[in-house]
Protein backbone atom coordinates (compact mmCIF):
# COMPACT_ATOMS: atom_id res chain seq x y z
CA UNK A 1 0.00 0.00 0.00
CA UNK A 2 1.08 3.52 -0.68
CA UNK A 3 2.72 5.15 2.34
CA UNK A 4 0.64 8.28 1.94
CA UNK A 5 -2.65 6.37 1.82
CA UNK A 6 -1.65 4.28 4.81
CA UNK A 7 -0.91 7.42 6.77
CA UNK A 8 -4.23 8.98 5.78
CA UNK A 9 -6.14 5.92 6.98
CA UNK A 10 -4.26 5.87 10.27
CA UNK A 11 -4.91 9.54 10.89
CA UNK A 12 -8.57 9.19 9.98
CA UNK A 13 -9.02 6.40 12.52
CA UNK A 14 -7.27 8.43 15.20
CA UNK A 15 -9.41 11.45 14.39
CA UNK A 16 -12.65 9.43 14.45
CA UNK A 17 -11.81 7.93 17.83
CA UNK A 18 -11.14 11.38 19.21
CA UNK A 19 -14.42 12.59 17.80
CA UNK A 20 -16.26 9.67 19.40
CA UNK A 21 -15.04 10.82 22.81
CA UNK A 22 -16.61 14.23 22.30
CA UNK A 23 -19.94 12.99 20.93
CA UNK A 24 -21.49 11.55 24.12
CA UNK A 25 -20.55 14.65 26.10
CA UNK A 26 -22.20 16.85 23.52
CA UNK A 27 -25.32 14.67 23.32
CA UNK A 28 -25.74 14.61 27.10
CA UNK A 29 -25.31 18.36 27.31
CA UNK A 30 -27.68 19.09 24.45
CA UNK A 31 -30.45 16.73 25.62
CA UNK A 32 -30.35 17.93 29.20
CA UNK A 33 -30.21 21.54 28.16
CA UNK A 34 -33.03 21.31 25.62
CA UNK A 35 -35.32 19.34 27.89
CA UNK A 36 -34.43 21.07 31.13
CA UNK A 37 -33.95 24.71 30.19
CA UNK A 38 -37.73 25.23 30.23
CA UNK A 39 -37.86 24.49 33.95
CA UNK A 40 -35.19 26.99 34.90
CA UNK A 41 -36.54 30.10 36.59
CA UNK A 42 -36.11 31.79 39.96
CA UNK A 43 -39.05 29.91 41.41
CA UNK A 44 -37.55 26.57 40.44
CA UNK A 45 -34.27 27.52 42.09
CA UNK A 46 -35.58 29.16 45.25
CA UNK A 47 -38.88 27.49 46.15
CA UNK A 48 -39.84 24.36 48.07
CA UNK A 49 -41.22 21.43 46.11
CA UNK A 50 -44.99 21.16 46.31
CA UNK A 51 -47.73 18.68 45.50
CA UNK A 52 -45.68 15.52 45.97
CA UNK A 53 -42.63 17.04 44.22
CA UNK A 54 -44.58 17.30 40.96
CA UNK A 55 -44.59 21.09 41.18
CA UNK A 56 -42.60 23.88 42.77
CA UNK A 57 -38.85 24.24 43.09
CA UNK A 58 -35.82 22.26 44.22
CA UNK A 59 -34.43 24.77 46.69
CA UNK A 60 -33.93 22.31 49.57
CA UNK A 61 -31.89 20.01 47.34
CA UNK A 62 -29.68 22.87 46.10
CA UNK A 63 -29.20 24.15 49.64
CA UNK A 64 -28.49 20.65 50.91
CA UNK A 65 -25.82 20.09 48.27
CA UNK A 66 -24.22 23.42 49.17
CA UNK A 67 -24.19 22.44 52.86
CA UNK A 68 -22.67 19.07 52.07
CA UNK A 69 -20.00 20.53 49.80
CA UNK A 70 -19.04 23.19 52.34
CA UNK A 71 -19.01 20.58 55.09
CA UNK A 72 -16.84 18.22 53.06
CA UNK A 73 -14.39 21.05 52.31
CA UNK A 74 -14.33 22.06 55.95
CA UNK A 75 -13.02 18.62 56.88
CA UNK A 76 -10.99 17.71 53.82
CA UNK A 77 -9.10 20.91 52.90
CA UNK A 78 -7.19 21.50 56.15
CA UNK A 79 -6.49 17.81 56.59
CA UNK A 80 -5.47 17.31 52.97
CA UNK A 81 -3.34 20.42 52.58
CA UNK A 82 -1.55 19.97 55.89
CA UNK A 83 -0.76 16.34 55.23
CA UNK A 84 0.47 17.22 51.74
CA UNK A 85 2.80 19.82 53.27
CA UNK A 86 4.07 17.20 55.68
CA UNK A 87 4.61 14.64 52.92
CA UNK A 88 6.42 17.03 50.57
CA UNK A 89 8.36 19.25 52.95
CA UNK A 90 9.08 17.22 56.05
CA UNK A 91 8.85 13.47 55.59
CA UNK A 92 11.89 11.54 54.51
CA UNK A 93 11.65 8.75 51.98
CA UNK A 94 10.90 5.98 54.47
CA UNK A 95 8.78 2.84 54.40
CA UNK A 96 6.10 4.66 56.39
CA UNK A 97 5.89 7.62 54.02
CA UNK A 98 5.69 5.21 51.09
CA UNK A 99 2.84 3.36 52.75
CA UNK A 100 1.05 6.66 53.36
CA UNK A 101 1.48 7.68 49.72
CA UNK A 102 0.27 4.28 48.55
CA UNK A 103 -2.74 4.57 50.86
CA UNK A 104 -3.64 7.91 49.31
CA UNK A 105 -3.47 6.51 45.81
CA UNK A 106 -5.66 3.60 46.84
CA UNK A 107 -8.10 5.89 48.61
CA UNK A 108 -8.63 7.59 45.25
CA UNK A 109 -9.51 4.26 43.68
CA UNK A 110 -12.15 3.17 46.19
CA UNK A 111 -15.64 3.09 44.59
CA UNK A 112 -17.94 5.79 45.94
CA UNK A 113 -20.55 3.33 47.20
CA UNK A 114 -17.90 1.86 49.49
CA UNK A 115 -17.39 5.31 50.99
CA UNK A 116 -21.15 5.38 51.53
CA UNK A 117 -21.09 2.10 53.44
CA UNK A 118 -18.00 3.20 55.37
CA UNK A 119 -19.78 6.42 56.36
CA UNK A 120 -22.85 4.46 57.41
CA UNK A 121 -20.75 2.16 59.58
CA UNK A 122 -18.50 4.75 61.18
CA UNK A 123 -20.30 8.07 61.34
CA UNK A 124 -23.97 7.13 61.28
CA UNK A 125 -23.91 4.04 63.48
CA UNK A 126 -20.65 3.77 65.43
CA UNK A 127 -20.18 7.45 66.29
CA UNK A 128 -23.94 7.92 66.50
CA UNK A 129 -24.23 11.02 64.32
CA UNK A 130 -27.23 9.39 62.62
CA UNK A 131 -28.16 10.17 59.05
CA UNK A 132 -27.15 13.82 59.14
CA UNK A 133 -25.34 16.59 57.34
CA UNK A 134 -22.39 15.91 59.63
CA UNK A 135 -22.15 12.25 58.61
CA UNK A 136 -22.61 13.07 54.92
CA UNK A 137 -20.01 15.85 54.99
CA UNK A 138 -17.47 13.63 56.70
CA UNK A 139 -18.07 10.83 54.21
CA UNK A 140 -17.75 13.16 51.23
CA UNK A 141 -14.72 14.76 52.89
CA UNK A 142 -12.91 11.44 53.06
CA UNK A 143 -13.86 10.76 49.45
CA UNK A 144 -12.31 14.01 48.17
CA UNK A 145 -9.29 13.84 50.47
CA UNK A 146 -7.05 12.05 47.92
CA UNK A 147 -7.95 14.59 45.23
CA UNK A 148 -6.92 17.43 47.51
CA UNK A 149 -3.77 15.73 48.82
CA UNK A 150 -2.59 14.74 45.35
CA UNK A 151 -3.11 18.15 43.80
CA UNK A 152 -1.58 19.88 46.82
CA UNK A 153 1.45 17.63 46.62
CA UNK A 154 1.88 18.36 42.94
CA UNK A 155 1.50 22.07 43.59
CA UNK A 156 4.11 21.99 46.35
CA UNK A 157 6.51 19.87 44.33
CA UNK A 158 6.28 22.26 41.38
CA UNK A 159 7.68 25.12 43.48
CA UNK A 160 11.37 25.33 42.47
CA UNK A 161 13.85 24.01 45.03
CA UNK A 162 15.87 27.21 44.72
CA UNK A 163 13.09 29.15 46.48
CA UNK A 164 13.53 26.99 49.55
CA UNK A 165 17.32 27.15 49.42
CA UNK A 166 17.46 30.92 49.04
CA UNK A 167 14.94 31.38 51.79
CA UNK A 168 16.89 29.15 54.19
CA UNK A 169 20.15 30.85 53.26
CA UNK A 170 18.60 34.19 54.22
CA UNK A 171 18.13 32.86 57.73
CA UNK A 172 14.49 31.84 57.53
CA UNK A 173 13.46 28.79 59.52
CA UNK A 174 12.03 25.78 57.74
CA UNK A 175 8.49 26.74 58.70
CA UNK A 176 9.01 30.38 57.65
CA UNK A 177 10.35 29.09 54.35
CA UNK A 178 7.29 26.91 53.80
CA UNK A 179 4.88 29.57 54.97
CA UNK A 180 6.31 32.51 52.99
CA UNK A 181 8.39 31.11 50.13
CA UNK A 182 6.60 27.88 49.18
CA UNK A 183 2.91 28.02 50.09
CA UNK A 184 2.06 31.28 48.29
CA UNK A 185 3.37 29.79 45.06
CA UNK A 186 1.54 26.50 45.59
CA UNK A 187 -1.75 28.11 46.55
CA UNK A 188 -3.32 28.31 43.07
CA UNK A 189 -2.56 24.64 42.48
CA UNK A 190 -4.00 23.71 45.86
CA UNK A 191 -7.10 25.76 45.03
CA UNK A 192 -7.49 23.96 41.74
CA UNK A 193 -7.53 20.62 43.52
CA UNK A 194 -10.02 21.95 46.01
CA UNK A 195 -12.39 23.02 43.26
CA UNK A 196 -12.11 19.64 41.57
CA UNK A 197 -12.98 18.16 44.95
CA UNK A 198 -16.02 20.42 45.16
CA UNK A 199 -17.21 19.16 41.79
CA UNK A 200 -16.87 15.59 42.90
CA UNK A 201 -18.51 16.11 46.28
CA UNK A 202 -21.44 17.91 44.65
CA UNK A 203 -22.08 15.24 42.07
CA UNK A 204 -21.73 11.94 43.92
CA UNK A 205 -24.86 10.04 44.99
CA UNK A 206 -23.61 6.86 46.60
CA UNK A 207 -21.69 8.38 49.54
CA UNK A 208 -24.73 10.41 50.66
CA UNK A 209 -27.26 7.68 50.01
CA UNK A 210 -26.97 6.04 53.44
CA UNK A 211 -25.44 8.90 55.39
CA UNK A 212 -27.58 11.98 54.89
CA UNK A 213 -29.85 12.20 51.87
CA UNK A 214 -33.58 12.44 52.49
CA UNK A 215 -36.28 11.36 50.07
CA UNK A 216 -38.42 14.37 50.84
CA UNK A 217 -38.41 16.87 53.68
CA UNK A 218 -41.12 19.44 54.18
CA UNK A 219 -38.76 21.92 55.82
CA UNK A 220 -35.12 22.94 55.55
CA UNK A 221 -32.49 21.35 57.86
CA UNK A 222 -32.07 23.24 61.13
CA UNK A 223 -28.70 21.90 62.27
CA UNK A 224 -25.85 19.71 61.14
CA UNK A 225 -27.53 16.76 62.84
CA UNK A 226 -30.52 16.97 60.50
CA UNK A 227 -30.99 15.10 57.31
CA UNK A 228 -31.18 17.08 54.11
CA UNK A 229 -32.23 16.67 50.53
CA UNK A 230 -29.38 16.84 48.00
CA UNK A 231 -29.34 17.35 44.24
CA UNK A 232 -27.90 14.03 43.02
CA UNK A 233 -30.12 11.92 45.27
CA UNK A 234 -33.14 14.09 44.53
CA UNK A 235 -32.55 13.52 40.85
CA UNK A 236 -32.41 9.78 41.42
CA UNK A 237 -35.64 9.88 43.45
CA UNK A 238 -37.70 11.91 41.02
CA UNK A 239 -36.41 9.95 38.06
CA UNK A 240 -36.97 6.43 39.36
CA UNK A 241 -38.89 6.35 42.65
CA UNK A 242 -41.81 8.72 42.19
CA UNK A 243 -44.17 8.35 39.26
CA UNK A 244 -45.75 11.30 37.55
CA UNK A 245 -42.97 13.88 37.92
CA UNK A 246 -43.00 16.16 34.88
CA UNK A 247 -40.07 15.67 32.54
CA UNK A 248 -39.06 19.33 32.70
CA UNK A 249 -38.57 19.11 36.45
CA UNK A 250 -36.40 16.01 36.10
CA UNK A 251 -34.26 17.46 33.36
CA UNK A 252 -34.25 20.84 35.05
CA UNK A 253 -32.81 19.24 38.19
CA UNK A 254 -30.17 17.45 36.14
CA UNK A 255 -29.34 20.71 34.41
CA UNK A 256 -28.92 22.57 37.70
CA UNK A 257 -26.60 19.85 39.02
CA UNK A 258 -24.65 19.77 35.78
CA UNK A 259 -24.29 23.55 35.68
CA UNK A 260 -23.16 23.62 39.29
CA UNK A 261 -20.40 21.08 38.62
CA UNK A 262 -19.47 22.64 35.27
CA UNK A 263 -19.15 26.10 36.79
CA UNK A 264 -16.85 24.71 39.46
CA UNK A 265 -14.70 22.87 36.96
CA UNK A 266 -14.54 25.95 34.77
CA UNK A 267 -13.35 27.96 37.75
CA UNK A 268 -10.61 25.38 38.28
CA UNK A 269 -9.53 25.61 34.65
CA UNK A 270 -9.44 29.41 34.68
CA UNK A 271 -7.49 29.40 37.91
CA UNK A 272 -4.96 26.94 36.55
CA UNK A 273 -4.58 29.01 33.41
CA UNK A 274 -3.93 32.14 35.43
CA UNK A 275 -1.40 30.26 37.52
CA UNK A 276 0.50 28.96 34.52
CA UNK A 277 0.57 32.37 32.91
CA UNK A 278 1.92 34.04 36.03
CA UNK A 279 4.66 31.47 36.48
CA UNK A 280 7.97 32.72 35.27
CA UNK A 281 10.36 29.99 36.27
CA UNK B 1 57.04 29.76 69.44
CA UNK B 2 59.81 27.18 69.44
CA UNK B 3 58.00 25.14 72.07
CA UNK B 4 54.90 25.12 69.92
CA UNK B 5 56.73 23.66 67.00
CA UNK B 6 58.14 20.88 69.13
CA UNK B 7 54.97 19.93 70.95
CA UNK B 8 52.64 20.42 68.02
CA UNK B 9 48.95 21.13 68.12
CA UNK B 10 48.39 20.05 71.71
CA UNK B 11 50.64 22.86 72.85
CA UNK B 12 48.88 25.44 70.69
CA UNK B 13 45.54 24.49 72.10
CA UNK B 14 46.83 24.69 75.65
CA UNK B 15 48.31 28.09 74.98
CA UNK B 16 45.05 29.26 73.44
CA UNK B 17 43.11 28.10 76.46
CA UNK B 18 45.19 30.14 78.86
CA UNK B 19 45.82 33.10 76.68
CA UNK B 20 43.68 33.33 73.57
CA UNK B 21 45.36 36.63 72.80
CA UNK B 22 48.46 34.81 71.62
CA UNK B 23 46.76 33.69 68.45
CA UNK B 24 44.26 36.48 67.92
CA UNK B 25 46.99 39.00 68.44
CA UNK B 26 48.58 37.81 65.25
CA UNK B 27 45.41 37.89 63.19
CA UNK B 28 41.71 38.50 63.66
CA UNK B 29 40.15 35.19 62.71
CA UNK B 30 36.56 35.28 61.50
CA UNK B 31 36.10 31.70 60.42
CA UNK B 32 38.08 28.65 61.27
CA UNK B 33 37.55 25.16 59.90
CA UNK B 34 39.29 22.34 61.73
CA UNK B 35 39.57 18.87 60.19
CA UNK B 36 36.24 19.07 58.43
CA UNK B 37 34.98 15.90 56.76
CA UNK B 38 31.80 16.11 54.71
CA UNK B 39 29.71 13.33 53.24
CA UNK B 40 26.84 12.74 50.89
CA UNK B 41 25.52 9.43 52.11
CA UNK B 42 28.61 7.25 52.07
CA UNK B 43 30.51 9.32 49.55
CA UNK B 44 33.11 11.51 51.18
CA UNK B 45 33.20 14.97 49.62
CA UNK B 46 35.70 16.64 51.96
CA UNK B 47 38.67 15.18 53.80
CA UNK B 48 40.31 16.82 56.77
CA UNK B 49 39.89 20.35 55.53
CA UNK B 50 41.36 22.95 57.85
CA UNK B 51 41.31 26.59 56.93
CA UNK B 52 41.51 29.89 58.80
CA UNK B 53 39.92 32.98 57.37
CA UNK B 54 40.76 36.44 58.59
CA UNK B 55 38.21 39.15 59.14
CA UNK B 56 37.64 41.50 56.18
CA UNK B 57 39.63 39.32 53.87
CA UNK B 58 38.54 37.78 50.60
CA UNK B 59 39.37 34.11 50.31
CA UNK B 60 39.07 32.41 46.93
CA UNK B 61 38.51 28.69 46.68
CA UNK B 62 39.69 27.20 43.42
CA UNK B 63 39.90 23.69 42.08
CA UNK B 64 38.52 21.44 39.35
CA UNK B 65 34.85 20.39 39.27
CA UNK B 66 33.89 17.95 41.98
CA UNK B 67 36.81 18.89 44.23
CA UNK B 68 34.48 19.78 47.10
CA UNK B 69 34.82 23.54 46.99
CA UNK B 70 31.07 24.19 46.87
CA UNK B 71 30.50 21.57 49.55
CA UNK B 72 33.00 23.34 51.79
CA UNK B 73 31.19 26.63 51.22
CA UNK B 74 27.89 25.03 52.13
CA UNK B 75 29.37 23.59 55.32
CA UNK B 76 30.17 27.13 56.45
CA UNK B 77 26.49 28.14 56.63
CA UNK B 78 25.20 24.63 57.27
CA UNK B 79 23.39 24.46 53.94
CA UNK B 80 25.25 21.20 53.36
CA UNK B 81 22.86 19.47 55.74
CA UNK B 82 19.86 20.95 53.92
CA UNK B 83 21.03 19.15 50.79
CA UNK B 84 21.02 15.92 52.78
CA UNK B 85 24.73 15.81 53.58
CA UNK B 86 26.51 15.23 56.85
CA UNK B 87 29.79 16.53 58.25
CA UNK B 88 32.10 16.21 61.21
CA UNK B 89 34.94 18.35 62.46
CA UNK B 90 34.68 21.83 63.85
CA UNK B 91 33.88 25.15 62.24
CA UNK B 92 34.29 28.23 64.39
CA UNK B 93 32.69 31.58 63.66
CA UNK B 94 34.25 34.25 65.89
CA UNK B 95 35.62 31.39 67.95
CA UNK B 96 32.24 29.72 68.53
CA UNK B 97 31.27 26.36 67.11
CA UNK B 98 28.59 26.91 64.45
CA UNK B 99 26.95 23.60 65.35
CA UNK B 100 26.20 24.71 68.88
CA UNK B 101 23.52 27.11 67.75
CA UNK B 102 20.42 27.10 65.62
CA UNK B 103 21.39 27.13 61.91
CA UNK B 104 18.79 29.87 61.42
CA UNK B 105 20.87 32.31 63.48
CA UNK B 106 24.06 31.20 61.76
CA UNK B 107 22.61 31.85 58.29
CA UNK B 108 21.64 35.38 59.25
CA UNK B 109 25.29 36.00 60.03
CA UNK B 110 26.67 34.07 57.07
CA UNK B 111 24.91 35.12 53.87
CA UNK B 112 25.10 33.33 50.56
CA UNK B 113 25.04 34.22 46.87
CA UNK B 114 24.42 31.41 44.42
CA UNK B 115 25.88 30.49 41.05
CA UNK B 116 22.70 31.18 39.16
CA UNK B 117 21.06 34.52 39.87
CA UNK B 118 17.83 33.51 41.52
CA UNK B 119 15.61 36.45 42.43
CA UNK B 120 12.14 35.39 43.57
CA UNK B 121 10.33 35.53 40.21
CA UNK B 122 6.99 36.70 41.53
CA UNK B 123 8.43 39.59 43.53
CA UNK B 124 9.39 43.14 42.63
CA UNK B 125 12.97 44.37 42.98
CA UNK B 126 12.07 46.03 46.27
CA UNK B 127 10.36 42.94 47.64
CA UNK B 128 13.28 40.74 46.63
CA UNK B 129 15.69 42.79 48.71
CA UNK B 130 13.19 42.95 51.56
CA UNK B 131 12.46 39.22 51.37
CA UNK B 132 15.02 38.21 53.99
CA UNK B 133 13.84 40.87 56.42
CA UNK B 134 10.25 39.80 56.01
CA UNK B 135 11.03 36.10 56.22
CA UNK B 136 12.93 36.65 59.43
CA UNK B 137 10.21 38.78 60.90
CA UNK B 138 12.64 41.70 61.00
CA UNK B 139 10.19 43.69 58.91
CA UNK B 140 8.34 45.30 61.77
CA UNK B 141 11.17 47.61 62.77
CA UNK B 142 9.87 50.02 60.15
CA UNK B 143 13.08 50.78 58.32
CA UNK B 144 12.53 48.46 55.38
CA UNK B 145 12.78 51.18 52.74
CA UNK B 146 15.99 52.45 54.30
CA UNK B 147 17.54 49.01 54.51
CA UNK B 148 16.53 48.18 50.94
CA UNK B 149 18.13 51.40 49.67
CA UNK B 150 21.29 50.83 51.69
CA UNK B 151 21.59 47.23 50.49
CA UNK B 152 21.06 48.15 46.86
CA UNK B 153 23.68 50.88 47.19
CA UNK B 154 26.13 48.44 48.73
CA UNK B 155 25.45 46.09 45.84
CA UNK B 156 26.10 48.99 43.41
CA UNK B 157 22.66 48.57 41.91
CA UNK B 158 20.76 51.47 43.43
CA UNK B 159 21.43 53.98 40.64
CA UNK B 160 20.29 51.52 38.01
CA UNK B 161 17.02 50.47 39.63
CA UNK B 162 15.97 53.30 41.93
CA UNK B 163 13.23 54.38 39.52
CA UNK B 164 11.91 50.89 38.91
CA UNK B 165 11.83 49.31 42.34
CA UNK B 166 8.34 47.98 41.71
CA UNK B 167 9.35 46.20 38.53
CA UNK B 168 9.68 42.43 38.60
CA UNK B 169 13.00 41.09 39.85
CA UNK B 170 13.40 39.04 36.68
CA UNK B 171 12.97 42.01 34.35
CA UNK B 172 16.54 43.25 34.77
CA UNK B 173 19.68 41.86 33.12
CA UNK B 174 21.52 38.78 34.39
CA UNK B 175 24.34 40.80 35.95
CA UNK B 176 21.84 43.11 37.63
CA UNK B 177 19.91 40.09 38.90
CA UNK B 178 23.06 38.73 40.50
CA UNK B 179 23.74 42.08 42.18
CA UNK B 180 20.10 42.05 43.29
CA UNK B 181 20.77 38.69 44.93
CA UNK B 182 23.84 40.17 46.62
CA UNK B 183 21.70 43.05 47.89
CA UNK B 184 19.15 40.54 49.13
CA UNK B 185 21.86 38.69 51.06
CA UNK B 186 23.26 41.96 52.47
CA UNK B 187 19.86 43.21 53.65
CA UNK B 188 19.78 40.83 56.61
CA UNK B 189 23.09 42.35 57.70
CA UNK B 190 25.41 39.34 57.65
CA UNK B 191 29.06 39.36 58.71
CA UNK B 192 30.31 36.82 56.21
CA UNK B 193 29.33 36.49 52.57
CA UNK B 194 29.69 33.17 50.77
CA UNK B 195 29.70 33.37 46.99
CA UNK B 196 29.38 30.23 44.91
CA UNK B 197 30.72 31.06 41.45
CA UNK B 198 28.72 34.29 41.43
CA UNK B 199 29.91 35.39 38.00
CA UNK B 200 30.17 32.10 36.15
CA UNK B 201 27.00 32.75 34.13
CA UNK B 202 27.85 36.36 33.31
CA UNK B 203 29.57 38.18 30.45
CA UNK B 204 32.89 39.99 31.04
CA UNK B 205 31.49 43.44 31.82
CA UNK B 206 28.95 42.36 34.46
CA UNK B 207 31.63 40.03 35.82
CA UNK B 208 34.00 42.97 36.24
CA UNK B 209 31.25 44.82 38.09
CA UNK B 210 30.77 41.93 40.51
CA UNK B 211 34.52 41.81 41.09
CA UNK B 212 34.67 45.54 41.80
CA UNK B 213 31.81 45.03 44.17
CA UNK B 214 33.63 42.28 46.04
CA UNK B 215 36.57 44.64 46.49
CA UNK B 216 34.24 47.28 47.96
CA UNK B 217 32.34 44.84 50.18
CA UNK B 218 35.50 43.53 51.79
CA UNK B 219 35.63 46.67 53.96
CA UNK B 220 32.52 45.53 55.80
CA UNK B 221 32.36 41.80 55.24
CA UNK B 222 34.48 38.71 55.21
CA UNK B 223 34.05 37.07 51.82
CA UNK B 224 34.64 33.53 50.63
CA UNK B 225 34.27 33.04 46.92
CA UNK B 226 34.29 29.78 45.02
CA UNK B 227 35.39 30.26 41.45
CA UNK B 228 36.35 28.35 38.37
CA UNK B 229 38.01 31.38 36.96
CA UNK B 230 41.62 31.64 38.09
CA UNK B 231 42.12 35.19 36.88
CA UNK B 232 39.13 36.13 38.96
CA UNK B 233 40.59 34.48 42.05
CA UNK B 234 43.88 36.30 41.41
CA UNK B 235 42.10 39.63 40.99
CA UNK B 236 39.71 39.63 43.93
CA UNK B 237 41.19 37.58 46.73
CA UNK B 238 43.73 38.06 49.50
CA UNK B 239 44.20 34.36 50.09
CA UNK B 240 43.53 31.40 47.86
CA UNK B 241 42.80 27.81 48.76
CA UNK B 242 43.36 25.11 46.17
CA UNK B 243 41.08 22.10 46.60
CA UNK B 244 41.59 18.80 44.88
CA UNK B 245 39.62 15.56 45.34
CA UNK B 246 38.07 16.83 48.56
CA UNK B 247 41.33 17.82 50.15
CA UNK B 248 42.89 21.19 50.65
CA UNK B 249 46.20 21.03 48.77
CA UNK B 250 47.50 24.48 49.44
CA UNK B 251 46.28 27.60 51.19
CA UNK B 252 48.32 30.74 51.06
CA UNK B 253 48.54 34.33 50.06
CA UNK B 254 46.97 34.69 46.62
CA UNK B 255 50.05 36.21 45.08
CA UNK B 256 52.13 33.30 46.27
CA UNK B 257 49.65 30.69 45.02
CA UNK B 258 49.69 32.19 41.54
CA UNK B 259 53.36 33.05 41.27
CA UNK B 260 55.27 30.64 43.47
CA UNK B 261 53.09 27.81 44.78
CA UNK B 262 54.93 25.41 47.03
CA UNK B 263 53.16 22.29 45.80
CA UNK B 264 53.48 20.84 42.32
CA UNK B 265 49.73 20.08 41.94
CA UNK B 266 48.81 23.69 42.65
CA UNK B 267 51.29 24.88 40.10
CA UNK B 268 49.94 22.47 37.50
CA UNK B 269 46.41 23.66 38.14
CA UNK B 270 47.05 27.41 38.15
CA UNK B 271 49.17 27.20 35.05
CA UNK B 272 46.37 25.33 33.31
CA UNK B 273 48.05 21.97 32.97
CA UNK B 274 44.96 20.18 34.31
CA UNK B 275 41.45 20.89 35.61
Amino acid sequence: MNVQVEQKIAFSILFLCTLLVVVPVLIILVIIFVKGAGALNLGFLFEMPTNGMTEGGIFPAILGTLYLVLGALFFAVPLGVLSAIYLVEYSQETVLSRIVKLAIVNLAGVPSVVYGLFGLGIFVLFLGFGASILSGSLTLGIMILPVIITSSREALESVPQSFRIVSLSLGASKWQTIRHSVLPHALPGILTGTILGIGRAAGETAPILFTVAAFYLPKLPQSMFDQTMALPYHLYVISTQVPGIPETIRYGTALVLLLLVLIMNLAAIILRYQFRRRKKW
Amino acid sequence: MVIIRIKGTVMIETLQKFSPAIVSHKMDLKLEAKTVNAFFGKTQALQNVSLSIEKNHVVAIIGPSGCGKSTFLRCLNRMHEVAGGTMNGTILLDGKDIHENDPVNLRRRVGMVFQKANPFPTMSIFDNVAAGLRLNGMAHNGHIAEIVERSLQQAALWNEVKDSLSKNGMSISGGQQQRLCIARALAVNPEVLLMDEPASALDPIPTAKIEELIYELKKDYTIIIVTHNMQQAARVSDETAFFYLGEIIEFDNTKKIFTAPSIKQTEDYVTGRFG
